[in-house]
């Protein structure tokens, strides 16, 4: 028993506090901000607009497109590297993935949704927190969205479930440890991104899940609000 | 057992349970599964009898046939222009389309229209595939001259334009202003006195910001006469259409 009391001392299943903003860039046709903890990201979508280079234009449907990316001074330590690397590829790639399902890409044939998510902090959690925003940039873009979508990452430290690691967790050392991210549209339940870092048993991994859907309840709650949020006028 | 999840002019977001039961029928925006039917876009709700609808809050253009539209030059070619429309997809203007004049073959098309030139335009065609005509053969589509250029999100433009043009109206009138309004979201203002025309670009900007909130035109209105310090009417029935400067 290594691991008897989370680094930050909240409990198993809490997560790190969170907040939301709909509508924070304005030239973009949509845009949120969603914060976990000490991870910040601010999700800007254009389109649908003209898809080019023309060669991945899709006569059939429109391409939705993320670009993940954290800023130079977003990492605890070391700075990141600028541009495009291995890993923000293949983020940018399961993100564009985590939100398709919702979307109806055929309405836009030829076209493209971008989808800009930049992180100005990151403690862990990035692509979880990335995809939320999008979602809701997504849905604050006017875009026709059956759900939308929700993440977070659970996992196995020592022999203790956990939700939403933060970095300290995600790279625990002492004990053996994984990450999972899930991604999952809050009214079906349905699971749109699933990965795992690490070492879990077979018949853990749906108690992980069912910590995750608890979990993205509560994540759903604070995007709804955020996006009401942004209809409130005050017209006196 | 029908029930109703939300109360009608509730803002929804996507995926939002509105009705359980098979007693509403999911209209624009909405979309059935099972017993339920939910939101599939952010929106304001409205109930017309059984059928729910969502009016969008957001979204870029999406071209319709006889949209009347504002565009922007982007390209000249040997027998078209092709315009901006401000929307996913550029539309083309074909010369037959643009003037009854005969124009040799090989003439300069900029002579006509330049790159960066707005026009007041109609949309005769639009393909499944998004390939758009447009014509200047009616009445009221010219090319605009100097004037400043509004945007605004194309699905405030009914709002902005009023029941049979009455908000547009009254805001022309108010100001002494010339004001064309695209349903692409573009608009087109011109007026002689710099601060009328100043008020008119303020007072579309508060139509923007309130456009899903009632009682607008009564705010417009005292908005208007504070501005400008003239009273100001509220237009009944506007038989004119939105075009005309």
């Amino acid at each position: 028993m290594v691991y008897a009391k989370r680094i930050d001392g909240r409990d198993w299943t809490e997560l790190r506090p969170m907040s939301a903003k709909v509508g924070v860039i304005d030239n973009a046709h949509g845009s949120a901000t969603f914060s976990m903890g000490k991870t910040v990201a601010f999700a800007a979508v254009y389109g649908p607009r003209e898809l080019y280079p023309k060669f991945l234009q899709d006569p059939k449907k429109g391409l939705l497109r993320c670009h993940y990316n954290m800023m130079p001074f977003s990492g605890a330590g070391e700075r990141v590297r600028p541009g495009p690397s291995r890993r923000s590829r293949e983020i940018s790639l399961v993100m564009a993935n985590a939100l398709l399902p919702v979307m109806d890409m055929t309405q836009f044939p030829n076209a493209v949704v971008d989808v800009f998510v930049e992180f100005t902090q990151t403690d862990a959690g990035s692509r979880c927190a990335g995809i939320c925003a999008a979602a809701l940039a997504l849905a604050d873009a006017g875009l026709t969205m059956k759900d939308l979508v929700t993440a977070v990452a659970v996992g196995k430290i020592d022999d203790k479930f956990v939700v939403d690691l933060n970095y300290e967790e995600d790279s625990y050392k002492e004990a053996e440890a994984a990450d999972v991210p899930v991604a999952v549209l809050p009214n079906s339940g349905k699971i749109s991104l699933l990965q795992m870092d690490g070492i879990i048993e077979p018949e853990e991994l749906p108690k992980l899940l069912e910590l995750a859907r608890e979990a993205t309840k509560k994540i759903y709650e604070v995007q709804k609000k955020a996006l009401l949020k942004k209809f409130e006028v005050d017209v006196s | 057992m029908t029930t109703l999840l939300v109360k009608e002019k509730d803002i929804v977001v996507p995926g939002q349970q509105l009705a359980t039961g098979l007693d509403y029928v999911p209209g624009m925006g909405t979309y059935r599964e099972g017993e339920y039917i939910f939101a599939a876009r952010v929106g304001f709700l409205q109930i017309e009898g059984r059928m729910l609808k969502l009016i969008p809050l957001a979204g870029r253009y999406l071209p319709k046939r006889n949209d009347l539209i504002i565009a922007r030059v982007i390209d000249v070619s040997m027998s078209y222009w092709r315009l901006d429309i401000n929307s996913a997809y550029s539309a083309m203007l074909n010369i037959k389309d643009a003037t009854s004049d005969y124009v040799p073959k090989g003439a300069d098309l900029t002579q006509m229209l330049t790159f960066g030139e707005y026009i007041v335009t109609k949309i005769i065609n639009v393909t499944p595939q998004f390939l758009i005509d447009l014509t200047m053969k009616d009445p009221g589509l010219r090319k605009l001259p100097e004037g400043r250029m509004l945007s605004v999100s194309s699905v405030k433009v009914p709002r902005i334009i009023g029941k049979k043009g009455s908000m547009v109206s009254m805001i022309k009138n108010a100001t002494n202003c010339q004001i064309v309004v695209g349903q692409n979201g573009w608009i087109w203002l011109y007026g002689n006195d710099p601060v009328k025309e100043l008020i008119a670009c303020k007072a579309i900007a508060k139509i923007d910001a309130e456009a899903h909130t009632s009682g607008l035109t009564e705010r417009i209105k005292t908005f208007l006469e504070k501005e400008t310090g003239a009273p100001v009417e509220i237009p009944r029935e506007i038989e004119s259409m939105e075009y005309e400067g």
